[in-house]
């Protein structure tokens, strides 16, 4: 699979959020497109990251 | 041969610039020719923009949107007064970006805020001591019709949810999330990508502290996504937001807008 555009190697298929948080991402302060597609905040449990998966994650820092 | 004078299309015989002056203006009025104020005299050309202008003296309202522009790239201003631009967040970014997207003369500009101003955002916000106790959108407005009067401005003086993004910035042709809170900032442009085909957001993370100014940069790493800052240096305990870092990542967004709106793709 591709995380922001570098490979990744994926033993078995995840849910977005628990993708995310192994990776040490905050959920609530992310914004995520896979393959293409932005994921709804409400769906990262029900959404299967799988091998051929293209993430984009987007994380925000405070400030402005 | 047809020219554009402070705003009219006018027929004209003569060919030089300071010609022009000394039919229509006076002496010590300044000539801007295309967008460059000139010392010397120029030749000009069919669809030239020249504006001539007399100091200290006001002009009248059909002539002041014209002057106001003659120092933009030429035909900037007719494409950016097309452009109907939502800013989220009225604080040293959105406030920031909202006073030059006035001043280059966006078209429409929707100003989203829920708060007043407070003593501790004067060190980085477009605000004064007399908006102290203002709403942010009330206190924004009355800067821009200062500025430019020729900006519609709508103000919208609630909070941005998940339920709200829909129905406040459908129709716009780009939302600017501007908001402090990694949360909010999330959800604007998350819902915003998702439920808004056409949108482009122009969004910020990444500029507290005094870390060098060019760290900050323009990444597009989505689509319909630009993004603005350094992309690492949180607000927090010990890592404060201060006016240079701050309007240079509000320039960036702002920029990006502009661009934007001239059909620039391209971070």
């Amino acid at each position: 699979m591709k995380l922001n555009g570098t490979d990744h190697k994926l033993d078995k298929s995840q849910t977005l959020d628990e993708f995310l948080k192994a990776r040490g991402y905050n959920p609530a302060i992310v914004a995520v497109e896979l393959n293409g597609q932005i994921i709804s905040k409400g769906e990262y449990e029900n959404t299967i990251v799988d091998d051929r998966a293209a993430i984009e994650v987007v994380r925000f820092v405070g400030g402005g | 041969m047809r020219i554009t004078l402070n705003g009219r299309k006018i027929e004209l015989d003569a060919g030089w610039a300071f010609e022009v002056r000394e039919r229509y203006g006076k002496p010590n009025d300044i000539v801007i020719l295309n967008g460059f104020q000139i010392e010397e005299d120029c030749k000009i050309s069919e669809n030239d923009i020249l504006n001539i202008i007399t100091k200290g003296v006001m002009p009248g309202k059909d002539e002041l949107e014209s002057m106001m522009m003659a120092r933009h790239t030429p035909r900037v201003h007719s494409e950016v007064k097309k452009g109907k631009v939502a800013v989220a967040g009225l604080g040293g970014l959105g406030s920031n970006i909202a006073v030059m997207l006035a001043r280059v003369g966006v078209g429409q500009l929707l100003l989203v805020d829920f708060d007043v101003v407070e003593p501790s955002n004067l060190n980085r916000q477009s605000y004064s001591i007399s908006h102290l106790g203002m709403p942010k959108t009330a206190a924004l407005k009355k800067q821009i019709q200062e500025i430019n009067p020729f900006v519609k401005v709508e103000l919208r003086e609630v909070r941005v949810t998940e339920n709200n993004v829909r129905e406040l910035f459908g129709g716009y042709d780009i939302v600017c999330e501007a908001f402090d809170r990694p949360e909010a900032k999330a959800v604007l442009v998350n819902t915003a990508l998702e439920q808004l085909p056409d949108i482009k957001v122009v969004a910020a993370s990444g500029m507290a502290g005094c870390e060098s100014s060019n760290l900050i940069r323009t990444v597009k790493p989505m689509k319909r996504l630009y993004l603005c800052g350094d992309l690492e240096n949180g607000a927090g305990t010990g890592s404060g937001l201060m006016a240079p870092r701050v309007m240079v990542c509000a320039g960036h967004q702002a920029n990006m807008v502009l661009r934007l709106l001239l059909g620039l793709e391209e971070a």
